[in-house]
């Protein structure tokens, strides 16, 4: 069959799933959905529909990346838009069955928006809520809207199509059409595309490699897993584009294993691109011939490095190498590799599917397209979201995100993980674009964005990420082994309260020498975080050495729980639930905290009834209270 | 051994590329990867026991002793982190009285702690087996375990 054949066949099928007179009925179970509760939902779907005895076509979709309003459920009736509901049970979803499809009442105490032609009373578009209004959709275009397990609807969505046109083109003009997109690589370093790719097409050798780095090893960034589970076309469909223009008959995407539903839906998109005749020899009739093997990634935070990566795939030890020479010269097996970020094959087939013009109509002048962000911490609206270069820390925080929770107050927002920084409040109007993180001390990173508020302790922060990058070390050059080692143990101490006058500047200049002096990226970009807290926070370091104070109240050495006499009505709620027996009292007697025993869990802090309020966690000072239980004296 | 693991070897014969991948299904059928695999791979590759252990060891994902029946990853990830997650490990560990890394005595609970899970969303996050647990606190923690 030819390409326009398979599009036209997928197309109609799409088009007469849209004029079903069935309900359409979409449940996002996505790794994300699934620990919300998804699956249950999903059988509740099931089991509600044959009980009601109605009709409807149930699918699992990607995630959208409202992951605060997971389990989501889409249900479509014939004419009318979708209607997405949020925080759906299996309860829930029962009744809103009954309610809407037998019914024909839409709830909308339930929805959240609306998606498609047509408006519900009640209801607003999806498109126009606060969390999604300052998004733009490329690399997700397709997630959490279309079954990621069926490539017929990829296809039915201009899916491929980026492909099939550049077939018809010759490698130069693809890379031609990369470099005016101003496309730069997502997996944090932000090189041109187009450029890496024109190194490795103009390298000599007829066999040639490229690589999907899926190995997203950044604490706190889920954007690569999202996008495979949710669109795993849209990476494959690029990387048989970059294959085409550099001239590489083998691929390998290195997934982490920590993600079984992402390799899952790869091996399904691989061995449905073969039944069309898109993967294996002579594709579409063209003579090319492109291969793809999945490598499942055995746990080390430095195969993300380019060098490693190509080492791990060759089944040796994950350590990086110095270049030159690059991957695009000796890679893999020794041979020309091309490498790019899952996010970045993404965006690769979206260029090719819309054209470059209009690709490079989002972003600054440096930095072009959209970037993804796994938004998360101490913030509202937690989720996967896609935005335009350029726009403001302060927008992702409080028009998407929504502010922090709790009414607390912001303190700092950490991009690029472990290699990152922590930017304070006074940065919240920086434009977001690799040249603006990179000089504020940050990195745009592959897309991990944590706030932090009051309660986060940027000194256990630093020690957090340093704990981090020393374990994941992989040992090969000194700076980066012994350093970060050192650097740690240094944080530790202040930490626990041990830290001594010389520590901070001595942290500082460790940290310059194992910047400068590290053999890779890991070491490279591993002080960023002490390096930016010092900058920033530089208060909270000079209260934990010098008057052994937590400012947050975070570091557990630092601080005392007391329970306040006067306060305690001796209901015994904290008593019994702590877990070391470390509260004493009795009834009408006021409860005391035995600090020895103490753990400093917090437990009698969280459950101490409001209207009591009577534990308290202290930093820096002690508290008058009596040491053994006394009667009651507080009136309520 | 030899009988339990010559099926899987069989289609790697003197493949040193494929090292990690024998590891990971080795270490799926046998749930870790005692000394004695760790011989039986080498010797089927083509490769000395030191290359073969000293690619096992520097990946995360390779155990050497014996995992308890019902593993609990704990995730440390910085979302985790800075909601809670080192509360919940510690709240794990003192109900089995084991550390992250340990199995208890009747092999029936093992942890170990995970750098992140991806789904930071839902943070903190606690694994057992497959079962992927969101927003936990110590005492939800604690409750979960009882269902075991």
């Amino acid at each position: 069959m030819t390409f326009d054949e398979i599009r036209s066949q997928a197309q109609s099928e799409w088009e007469a799933l849209q004029q079903s007179d069935k309900p359409r009925i979409l449940v996002g179970t996505a790794t994300c959905g699934r620990a919300a509760g998804a699956m249950a939902v999903l059988e509740a779907i099931d089991s509600g529909l044959s009980r009601l005895g109605a009709e409807a076509v149930v699918t699992q979709v990607g995630c959208i990346g409202l992951c605060y309003a997971e389990p989501i459920v889409e249900i479509i009736k014939p004419g009318r838009p979708g209607i997405f509901y949020s925080g759906i049970t299996p309860e829930a979803v029962a009744q809103l069955l009954e309610d809407y499809i037998v019914n024909d009442n839409p709830r909308p105490d339930l929805a959240l928006g609306t998606v498609g032609d047509g408006s519900v009373d009640g209801i607003p578009k999806l498109f126009e809520l606060p969390v999604l209004k300052p998004q733009e959709r490329i690399a997700l275009r397709n997630c959490g809207h279309i079954n990621p397990e069926s490539i017929t609807e990829y296809i039915a969505n201009d899916g491929y199509s980026g492909f099939a046109r550049v077939l018809k083109m010759t490698p130069e003009e693809v890379i031609a059409e990369l470099k005016t997109s101003g496309l730069r690589g997502r997996g944090g370093a932000g090189f041109p595309t187009g450029q890496k790719w024109e190194f490795c097409q103009r390298s000599p050798g007829n066999e040639k490699y490229i690589i999907c780095n899926a190995d997203e090893g950044d604490p706190g960034a889920f954007m690569d897993r999202s996008l495979l589970e949710g669109d795993p076309h849209a990476v494959m469909e690029g990387m048989l584009i970059g294959a085409y223009a550099i001239g590489a008959n083998h691929g390998y995407i290195y997934c982490r294993a920590e993600y079984p539903l992402a390799i899952e839906r790869l091996e399904i998109a691989c061995k449905q691109m073969e039944e069309c005749g898109l993967l294996g020899d002579n594709i579409l009739g063209s003579g090319f011939n492109f291969r793809v093997e999945i490598k499942e990634g055995a746990g080390a935070f430095v195969c993300g490095e380019e060098t490693a990566l190509m080492a791990s795939i060759e089944g040796k030890r994950g350590m990086p190498r110095p270049r030159p020479p690059f991957p695009a010269v000796s890679g893999v097996w020794g041979k020309p590799t091309n490498i790019n970020n899952v996010e970045t094959w993404a965006n690769v087939s979206a260029i090719l599917q819309k054209g470059a013009e209009w690709y490079s109509s989002f972003g600054t002048e440096t930095s072009k397209g959209t970037k993804t962000f796994a938004l998360a911490g101490k913030i509202v609206r937690t989720g996967l979201i896609e935005v335009p270069m350029g726009i403001s820390l302060n927008d992702i925080i409080y028009e998407i995100g929504g502010g922090i929770v709790g009414g607390k107050s912001f303190k700092a927002v950490l991009t690029g993980g472990p290699s990152g920084g922590c930017l304070p409040n006074s940065m919240l109007d920086l434009l977001v674009d690799y040249e603006s993180l990179a000089k504020a001390g940050s990195i745009m990173g592959s897309g991990g964005m944590l706030v932090a508020d009051e309660d986060t302790c940027m000194v256990d922060m630093a020690r957090y990420f340093l704990t981090f990058t020393q374990e994941e070390s992989c040992g090969k050059c000194v700076p980066c082994r012994v350093g970060t080692r050192q650097m740690l143990d240094i944080l530790e101490r202040i930490t626990r309260g041990d830290g001594e006058p010389d520590d901070i500047k001595q942290l500082e200049r460790l940290a310059q020498v194992v910047k400068t002096g590290s053999l890779c990226a890991l070491g490279g970009t591993a002080p960023n975080p002490v390096l930016t807290t010092l900058q920033y926070f530089l208060d909270e370091y000079e209260a934990h050495v010098n008057e052994k104070r937590c400012p947050a109240k975070a570091c557990t050495n630092l601080i005392t729980y007391y329970i306040l006499p006067d306060k305690c009505m001796a209901c015994g709620i904290c008593l019994r639930g702590c877990p070391t027996e470390a509260i004493t009292g009795g009834r009408r007697m006021v409860h005391v905290i035995e600090q020895s025993k103490c753990i400093k869990c917090g437990n009698c802090l969280d459950v101490c009834p409001e209207r009591f309020s009577a534990v308290v966690k202290v930093s820096g000072e002690e508290l008058e209270v009596p040491s053994e239980p006394i009667p009651v004296t507080a009136s309520q | 051994m030899q009988e339990r693991l010559s099926p899987i070897l069989a289609p790697y014969r003197r493949q040193k590329g494929s090292l990690i991948p024998v590891l990971q299904k080795v270490q799926e059928e046998l749930g870790y990867l005692p000394e004695e695999a760790v011989s039986e791979i080498a010797y089927f590759l083509g490769m000395s026991k030191n290359e073969v252990y000293g690619v096992a060891s520097f990946y995360a994902q390779f155990r050497f002793k014996r995992p308890g029946d019902h593993t609990i990853k704990i995730c440390q990830g910085t979302a985790c982190h800075v909601l809670g997650g080192p509360k919940v490990l510690d709240a794990v560990e003192r109900e089995l009285g084991i550390k992250a890394g340990e199995t208890t005595e009747d092999y029936k609970f093992g942890i170990e702690t995970v750098a992140c899970f991806g789904s930071c969303a839902l943070a903190p996050v606690m694994v057992v087996d497959k079962t992927v647990y969101g927003r936990m606190t110590p005492a939800k923690a604690r409750k979960i375990l009882e269902e075991y």
